[in-house]
């Protein structure tokens, strides 16, 4: 890294983060399957859910009807997925494929989280972004204000989620390991993030997990967003408190992809 | 063809007692070798052998655990973005993004090199065209045959115009026409620019048609030279003798001509000698009754790692890097 070479910024990280930003992008809209994956699945689940828990699932205090309740959590789904589904192809990339090409050339390791996370959270905000479209189905009348504040944070959560996703990614030698993770970290920060219930019927233990999970923040912080409240009631945080936290875990989650990018390989990848 | 080697300036590869170890399985002991300016240098060995281990640290994707290597004189661990920035790497697995198309891939490359705009769109065609598919710019890469996928690979090496191309079993997957094809735009596109080409390789005639060879052997580097000089090693011509039972003939040719080299591979008798031809007529007058065929050959890459290393070339997958 101790080269002199002229606009370095630009020609190793921004110019490369762009391209692999753009390329992500191109390369999802020419896959129409992972479309379906990513907004279906969220959907489907939010559907089905929602009616068929209906009435039997009484959001006490909160007057929602369980479709309303979930709604926020389903924006969260769809941006989890998304970056799942972008970042698992970094595995066998990286020893057999494209980024093998990418590692090679005299570019800055940020250059290439940023552009994955980039590329994958234009993807991930633009498939919520269509689910948004179906909120008058859960009888949410969103304004323009809650609109705008609602992309502001599914942009924020969305960075998270990815840079989770490259950092676990990065250190996987194979996706079956990637599935692991996500099946004992990755769902269960969904599923105990308040996307599905509120803390407030939860156990003692639940709570205090719901509370170290910065998942938790992220919903809240969407669903204070999309009802224009400066509470969230299913978990009673603060909306200031849910932006604080998530914006941590979002730095938090650049720092390590960045760090774990640029460490050396000591041992041959494949 | 005999090509002298004149390194008068510094090497653009130097390679200097290189080890490497995966835990107690050592990959590459005390490896060192220097490739000149505009040479064509292979890395032969079978798979196993260590030329992987090596292909990746010159790549500067794995840092070496004792020794060094530099490439046009700058560390490939402490100077590496300097190394990549002169490098073209081109790697057994396709690194192409196969929903692109051919000319998105190359713009994509030239943009992880630092060329952008008009003078990107310039080389895109240039190098297009050096490999002989500027029809197919706009095409996607999955619509591509094996044999111009590859091509693709080697335009995207040279779009920045790299002193040093390292290509990893570049011939894998290829019929031998597309691998004729890549062979004579590689060689086309090193005379353009002098480029120092290293090749890793486990076939021989792919290391023939380089200027110099490094065998490699478990780790080591077991000879290094032009292919004519490596074959005159052999010092005449081999004999090879196929019978029933090649354990008992080979110790009976080994009494009766104490001052040839016997070695038995593959079932059949190998024996090197400065006069093949008379050596057949004994062998048959002496022995005709229980051979099934005397063949006599110039030696061949083979010849030499069968002489170098005292067994033939085969996978050594147990010790592998694959």
């Amino acid at each position: 890294m101790n080269e002199r070479e002229a606009p370095v910024a630009r020609s190793r990280l921004l110019t490369p983060a762009w391209s692999l930003a753009r390329r992500e992008i191109t390369r999802f809209l020419r896959q129409r399957s992972r479309i379906i994956g990513a907004v279906g699945t969220p959907l489907i689940f939010w559907l089905l859910f929602g009616g068929g828990i209906g009435s039997s699932f009484k959001v006490e205090q909160l007057g929602e009807s369980y479709l309303e309740y979930s709604y926020p959590g389903a924006i969260a789904s769809i941006l989890l997925f998304t970056a799942i589904f972008s970042m698992i192809s970094i595995i066998d990339d990286r020893s057999e494929g494209f980024m093998q090409g990418v590692l090679v050339a005299p570019v800055s390791r940020m250059a290439i989280v940023l552009g994955k996370v980039a590329g994958a959270s234009v993807l991930a905000v633009g498939q919520a972004a269509i689910f948004l479209l179906l909120a008058p189905i859960a009888g949410l009348k969103p304004g323009l204000l809650e609109i705008v504040e609602t992309f502001a944070a599914m942009i924020l959560l969305s960075i998270a989620v990815c840079g989770l996703g490259f950092w676990i990614a990065w250190r996987m030698e194979s996706t079956q390991g990637f599935h692991a993770v996500m099946n004992v970290v990755l769902m269960p920060m969904l599923a105990l993030s308040g996307a599905f219930f509120p803390m407030s019927g939860a156990s003692r233990a639940i709570v205090w997990l719901m509370r170290l999970n910065p998942m938790t923040y992220g919903v809240s912080l969407i669903r204070a967003a999309l009802l224009g409240k400066g509470t969230d009631e299913a978990t009673g945080l603060n909306v200031m408190t849910a932006l604080g936290v998530t914006l941590a875990f979002t730095i938090v989650m650049l720092a390590f992809s960045i760090r774990a990018a640029s460490r050396e390989a000591k041992h041959a990848l494949a | 063809m005999i090509r002298k080697i004149t390194i008068d300036s510094a090497p653009m590869i130097n390679v200097s007692n290189i080890s490497f170890r995966y835990g107690d399985r050592t990959a590459l002991s005390g490896v060192s070798f220097e490739v000149g300016a505009g040479e064509a240098f292979a890395l032969l060995g079978p798979n196993g052998s260590g030329k992987t281990t090596l292909f990746r640290i010159l790549s500067t994707l794995l840092a070496p655990q004792s020794g060094s290597a530099s490439i046009d004189g700058l560390d490939v661990v402490s100077q590496r973005v300097g190394v990549r920035s002169r490098m073209g790497v081109v790697f057994q697995s396709p690194s192409l993004d196969v929903h692109l198309t051919v000319r998105e891939n190359l713009t994509h490359a030239g943009h992880l090199y630092g060329l952008s705009g008009a003078s990107l769109a310039e080389r895109v065609s240039e190098s297009l065209d050096a490999v002989r598919l500027a029809n197919r710019a706009d095409d996607r890469v999955k619509t591509l045959s094996g044999g111009m996928q590859r091509r693709v690979e080697l335009a995207k090496c040279l779009l920045h115009h790299p002193r040093v191309l390292i290509l990893d079993e570049p011939s894998t997957g290829l019929d031998p026409r597309a691998r004729d094809e890549f062979w004579s735009l590689l060689n086309e596109a090193r005379a353009q620019r002098n480029t120092t080409i290293l090749v890793t390789t486990h076939l021989m005639d792919e290391a023939d048609g380089c200027d110099r060879v490094a065998i490699f052997d478990r780790g080591k580097l077991v000879a290094c030279d032009t292919p004519d000089a490596l074959k005159r090693r052999i010092g005449g011509d081999c004999v090879t003798v196929d019978c029933a039972d090649s354990s008992a003939l080979s110790e009976e040719i080994a009494g009766r001509f104490a001052d040839l080299k016997c070695t038995k591979v593959n079932g059949m008798v190998r024996i090197e000698s400065p006069n093949a031809s008379r050596l057949a007529t004994d062998l048959l007058r002496d022995f005709g009754d229980r051979v099934r065929s005397v063949t006599i050959g110039r030696p061949t890459l083979h010849d030499v790692f069968i002489h170098e290393t005292g067994h033939r070339f085969e996978d050594e997958t147990r010790e592998g890097d694959q």
